[in-house]
């Protein structure tokens, strides 16, 4: 009897508290975001400044490093490019995607989702095999006679390129879809009937209301390339380094714990400063939301 | 008729695109029943001795229980948090709600490498505060690897719970509450029973995140601990052999079955509420 009584007592108590405090189921994901997530993250920044003198010596010796600057403007400039090259291949390939019939559109979304499901190393070990000096284009060239010493295909920038875009392309293309299927077709109709060519329909009406679509993903494409590590550390050369490589080098060959947070801090910065920027103009949370949403 | 004409052009281009994204895996796949030394396209013959020699080599042994163990703990701890934060900020009105819920999709914002170096800070010296000092020695531990992914499986589950809770129709959970049923009576079995395929694919996409991951893994494993993925990204920076083509056949299953799994956690009542 008493142990029911507690039990009763004990679920009102709990009850109580969550009506009082809707705080209470928040409490766990609380305590885990502030200790295991903002707490090393504010370590790392307080290092960036303290470790091994107080002060801004880190961060002078990042900027007067051509080494450091060259790094940070390969990330940007790769990233840049492989934003821009999977803009251009996921509006047609979404294009593609919202404008066939059902059974094709089916088979292109389900193309470009299931990779996103593949294990990040076995996608990047697949283009090592692939574009090596003796992979299977090179071999291929070589064997019918058009070139005779292999193309250099891999351990440069051209490679991350690749990886990166083959990667990303899904991000790009499902916001793109997603606006695309959203656009009303009675403009585009309204359109033809005042006489305007299909070319101009497309670039006075489609093109336009599908852009928002082509800001989300390339917002997500370009922010995720930044922080890219294993690709660029299998497929790059050592000489451009991405600064996801710099910093695991200086933390974790070189054990310059102060210095290489200094670099992780300005790779935070970069990537929170893009997407603050990005968030003057659109809904961040929404946008990853329905991205991954779509997955 | 509401789609537009499509040229061929389009239609031509996304097929190629496919192709290439798609052939390289099939492709290694093919490479790994290869009976050559040597990593070639067609493979020589058949076998499957490359899978043996994974399989019975010892790194492998030891690091397939690290890497499940993790995987496990940390989806189950980071779906359940998740899940609870996402109810709180749903159903309560919280001031500031934005803001958190902004916190917990973060540490998929967040670069890998920068959240790792911080992590292998705090997990190599403890929660330190003037002279306090709680934990550390971390590294190299599967409860450091736990709480690692922990941190990084929660984003998905919490967007997806979030979004499940939205569909719910209010209404039922009002009709047990005023039939009596206290808030977590409610919660248990009117709420938690809905959200269900939005809680399991956050469970599947949290194994997921852990079960792949690979930066903060090697920032924070040991030559004792590790995890697979750790074992592949270093075997790949030094040799390509047969042998990672059979170690990446055997993640791309792993990866298909999950990815199964995911379609048919999200399938059966989803189509009860969208269609």
């Amino acid at each position: 009897m008493q142990s029911v009584e507690t039990h009763a007592g004990f679920s009102r108590t709990i009850g109580r508290a969550l009506r009082s405090s809707p705080l209470l189921p928040l409490l766990p994901g609380i305590l885990a975001i502030v200790f295991l997530f903002l707490w090393p993250l504010g370590q790392m920044i307080y290092f960036s400044f303290t470790d091994p003198t107080v002060g801004l010596e880190n961060y002078r010796r990042f900027f007067q490093t051509p080494a450091e600057i060259r790094s940070l403007g390969t990330t940007m400039w790769v990233s840049f490019l492989a934003t821009l090259l999977c803009a251009v291949i996921g509006y047609i390939y979404a294009y593609s995607m919202a404008n066939s019939s059902k059974a094709v559109s089916r088979l292109l979304m389900g193309a470009v989702v299931l990779p996103m499901g593949v294990n990040l190393l076995v996608r990047t070990f697949s283009l090592q095999a692939i574009l090596r000096d003796t992979g299977l284009i090179n071999e291929l060239l070589k064997s019918i006679g058009l070139i005779q010493s292999p193309l250099p295909l891999i351990r440069n920038t051209f490679a991350v390129s690749v990886g990166i875009i083959s990667m990303e392309l899904p991000f790009m293309v499902l916001p793109i879809y997603n606006t695309m299927v959203q656009i009303n077709r009675k403009l585009l109709l309204a359109g033809e009937g005042l006489g305007a060519t299909p070319a101009r329909v497309f670039l006075d009406i489609y093109l336009p209301l599908s852009l928002p679509g082509v800001f989300a993903g390339s917002l997500i494409v370009f922010v995720s390339s930044l922080a890219y590590y294993v690709v660029p550390q299998l497929l790059g050369s050592g000489s451009e380094m991405f600064l996801s490589q710099d910093v695991s080098n200086w933390i974790q060959l070189q054990a310059e714990f102060g210095y290489g947070a200094t670099v992780g801090v300005i790779l935070l910065i970069l990537t929170l400063g893009t997407l603050l920027i990005a968030s003057l103009f659109m809904n961040i949370d929404k946008t990853l939301s329905e991205t991954t949403g779509a997955k | 008729m509401d789609r537009r004409r499509l040229g061929c052009f389009p239609l031509a281009f996304s097929f190629l695109v496919i192709v290439v994204l798609l052939a390289p895996i099939l492709i290694s796949v093919a490479m790994s029943f290869t009976s050559a030394d040597t990593l070639t396209f067609p493979p020589v013959g058949f076998s499957l001795q490359w899978y043996q020699a994974v399989i019975h080599g010892p790194k492998w042994q030891d690091r397939l229980p690290v890497s499940l163990t993790v995987a496990v703990a940390s989806s189950l701890l980071a779906t359940s948090i998740a899940t609870l934060a996402a109810f709180a900020l749903v159903r309560g009105k919280i001031r500031g709600g934005n803001l958190i819920s902004t916190l917990f999709i973060a540490p998929m914002i967040v670069p890998a490498v920068v959240l790792a170096t911080g992590m292998y800070f705090v997990w190599t010296k403890g929660w330190s505060l003037g002279p306090i000092t709680v934990g550390g020695r971390l590294v190299g531990t599967i409860p450091g690897l736990i709480l690692a992914d922990t941190v990084i499986g929660i984003p998905l589950p919490f967007i997806l719970v979030r979004a499940s809770l939205g569909s719910v129709d209010l209404s039922l959970e009002q009709a047990a509450r005023n039939l009596g049923a206290s808030p977590f009576t409610t919660f248990t079995t009117i709420t938690l029973p809905l959200i269900m395929p939005g809680v399991l694919s956050g469970l599947i996409f949290a194994f997921m995140s852990s079960w792949d991951e690979v930066v903060i893994a090697s920032f924070l494993s040991s030559p004792r601990v590790s995890t697979v993925p750790v074992a592949i990204f270093q075997q790949l920076r030094e040799t390509l052999d047969p042998s990672a083509a059979a170690i990446s056949s055997m993640l791309l299953l792993v990866s298909v079955t999950l990815v199964g799994l995911l379609s048919l956690a999200r399938r059966k009542p989803a189509q009860l509420k969208e269609e």
